[in-house]
């Protein structure tokens, strides 16, 4: 009982931010920053997590789903890594993170009702 | 001289001199008052400049040059050539492209292709605002400025791309006497039909030597690397698009083109082999090129 509670209070959510650009060649992920220009290429793991990255999902839940599932890695080594993807990738501005699920932004704002 | 002679002589109209430079299939018609500065075109842009205007629907891009040597920061016609584009500034609003550096300052509009620019009377601001014009069309196509040398050998066309130092200067001077060098600095890849290709243009580096104005369908690009032997290496798509993306010039802080940039770096990976090049000082290089 206390596991699911505890995750819940210390959801991490992600979302893909709309200043970016990216695409798939031949299997790898890239991804540009078009605030910077910082360019990124996402191994096979990043790129579940990007794929992923609805605002919706919490990151645990990502991870779980997808990351241990698809490439059998341990829940603690694998949400660890996330986490150090995410901040990577945020420091940037390429994710979005918050503590709370992400909405579009044209749902978020009342100014564009 | 009358009285008379003097105040005719002083109300005539100011001929207006037009220049055309034409990189890469794409004219941009100067104007210009000042004769000095017409005639520094024409030695500044020699193959690459005509005197008279295309047929007007050719050229959809127009600059009036204002010569304005008061201003602080200008360059003087002796002066060197600035280093690095620390203080430049590109951007878009009420439909203008704004452009300045510390020598000169300029507009323009994409829609109607009419522009003005201010500086002194030097080379090297027109220089710039030219490739930032290019760099800003080009985007929206998926074709690019880039920091490569290029040649011509055998009807196809390579680029070689790199840094300052990475040897673009060293790689054209060590081309044999059949390849026709495109320029030592910055290539100008346009789409074809079947692909990509390179364009000579008169932006020169160390070699200040004018590229030939011709082009050709593009080969491959190689990215330079000096080191002890020749040697060509394959590299991924990623690696290719974000070294190509490292080399392409552009100025304008714009999400829309930089995105539009990214997608045209990607697209060019899809069709241009794109592989490292590790060269020695001697001209044996070029028989790895065919």
């Amino acid at each position: 009982m206390s596991k699911p509670r505890r995750r819940t209070m210390n959801a991490t959510y992600i979302a893909r931010s709309s200043a970016i650009a990216s695409r798939v060649l031949a299997g790898e992920t890239m991804v540009m920053s078009v605030v910077d220009s910082t360019f990124f290429t996402l191994n096979e793991v990043a790129s579940t997590i990007w794929r992923a990255a609805d605002g919706i999902t919490p990151l645990h839940e990502i991870v779980i789903r997808h990351v241990c599932r698809e490439f059998e890695v341990p829940e603690e080594d694998a949400l660890l890594d996330a986490h150090e993807f995410v901040r990577e990738l945020s420091a940037h501005g390429i994710l979005q993170v918050s503590d709370h699920p992400i909405l579009p932004a044209t749902a978020a704002s009342p100014g564009t009702q | 001289m009358s009285a008379l002679t003097a105040i005719l002589e002083t109300a005539a109209p100011t001929a207006l001199e037009t220049r055309v430079v034409e990189i890469g299939g794409m004219p941009i018609a100067l104007r210009t008052s000042s004769a000095k500065f017409a005639g520094m075109l024409q030695d500044r842009y020699a193959g690459f400049v005509t005197t008279q205007s295309a047929p007007g629907d050719a050229v959809r891009i127009r600059f009036e040059i204002e010569l304005n040597d008061s201003a602080a920061g200008t360059l003087g016609p002796d002066a060197d050539e600035p280093e690095g584009e620390d203080d430049l500034q590109v951007a878009f609003a009420s439909g203008l492209w704004r452009m300045s550096r510390g020598d000169f300052s300029a507009e323009w509009d994409p829609a109607t292709g009419q522009g003005t620019i201010r500086q002194a009377l030097n080379p090297y601001s027109l220089d710039s605002v030219l490739r930032i014009v290019h760099s800003l069309v080009l985007a929206r196509r998926g074709e690019f400025l880039v920091h490569a040398a290029s040649a011509i050998r055998n009807g196809r066309a390579f680029l070689f791309a790199g840094v300052s130092g990475a040897g673009k200067t060293t790689i054209s001077r060590l081309a044999p006497a059949d390849a026709t060098l495109l320029t030592d600095e910055i290539s100008y890849v346009r789409k074809s039909a079947t692909g990509y290709d390179a364009h000579g243009t008169p932006f020169a580096g160390e070699l200040a030597r004018l590229g030939a104005h011709c082009c050709a369908p593009l080969a491959a690009l190689y990215l330079l690397r000096q080191g002890p032997e020749n040697r060509i290496e394959e590299i991924d798509s990623a690696a290719a698009t974000q070294a190509l993306l490292r080399n392409i010039l552009f100025f304008a802080h714009d999400a829309e083109l930089v995105q539009a940039v990214f997608e045209g770096a990607c697209a060019f990976v899809q069709r241009v082999p794109v592989r490292q090049l590790t060269f020695r000082k001697d001209a044996s290089v070029w028989e790895l090129l065919v």
